[in-house]
């Protein structure tokens, strides 16, 4: 049997990579999410600010509600966390000895840092901000 | 259909390119983005904005970001020379960085090189048409 039409099925998703693994896939999801707003929040802000458009307003509204901003701001955050670790291990490749650990440090920030926008985006949403 | 990959020359391609701009446009963005936030807090953003305003104004120091805030003027500060070379070397970085991740993540999983070449030159277009947008409100706003 060819290595190609081996079935595989559920068995695939246990490739262990580990920590490391699931950071570069968090990574890749975190980064479309951000440039397809960004490019979406160009266009809409292009559509508000010099023609007046209600559909510039439309998207407004969607980037200002509380569940868009804490998906953007876990991509924000995440990506700008693991992107560093990423430059620093690149640029001193003898710290990729400490891999796991600075996958761990790297989580030790974001869970506060995530945290705390969550607190601040939940509380403004209760008190109808 | 599964296809093995072709091992890249070595030297300068556009993979090593796009390799070293990833890393060196990651770090200016967050330098950037340092800069807007130290440069709000000292244009008086502790008492005059929110936390939210504060946080779009970091991302992107584009007085559109602060229009609804407490600042008395918008027109002391806020606009400028200097934030429009922060706002262009952010749109120029932020925008090629994430177009250039967007065609490698679709390259990982296209493995036809005819719609490769198809969409690159899609995402070619649109990374131009989103900069020339964000170029044009920079300098309009």
């Amino acid at each position: 049997m060819s290595a190609t039409s081996r079935s595989v099925g559920l068995q695939g998703l246990r490739y262990r990579g580990g920590t490391t693994m699931w950071s570069w896939a968090l990574h890749r999801v975190s980064g479309v999410g951000m440039i397809v707003f960004v490019a979406m929040h160009v266009v809409s802000a292009f559509l508000l600010q010099n023609l007046g458009s209600d559909v510039g307003k439309l998207y407004n509204t969607v980037f200002e509600s509380w569940i868009f901003q804490s998906f953007i701001y876990f991509c924000v955050i995440f990506h700008v966390l693991n992107g560093t670790r990423v430059i620093i291990l690149d640029t001193w490749p003898k710290l990729l000895e400490y891999q796991r650990e600075a996958t761990w440090m790297q989580w030790l920030i974001f869970v506060p840092v995530y945290g705390l926008t969550l607190l601040v985006l939940v509380q403004r949403a209760l008190s109808g901000g | 259909m599964l296809r093995s990959r072709t091992v890249p020359r070595r030297g300068w391609s556009l993979e090593f390119v796009m390799w070293v701009f990833t890393r060196v446009s990651g770090a200016v963005m967050l330098i950037a983005g340092l800069l807007a936030m130290a440069g709000a807090l000292w244009l008086g953003a502790r008492t005059q904005m929110d936390l939210a305003t504060l946080m779009r104004w970091t991302f992107f120091p584009n007085p559109n970001h602060v229009i609804n805030s407490n600042i008395p003027d918008v027109n002391l500060g806020w606009v400028g020379a200097f934030w429009q070379v922060l706002q262009t070397l952010i749109i120029f970085f932020g925008v090629t960085h994430g177009f250039n991740g967007l065609r490698v993540v679709i390259e990982d999983y296209v493995s036809s090189i005819a719609i490769q070449r198809v969409l690159r030159a899609l995402l070619l277009v649109l990374w131009i048409a989103v900069m020339a947008i964000a170029f044009y409100i920079v300098f309009t706003s």
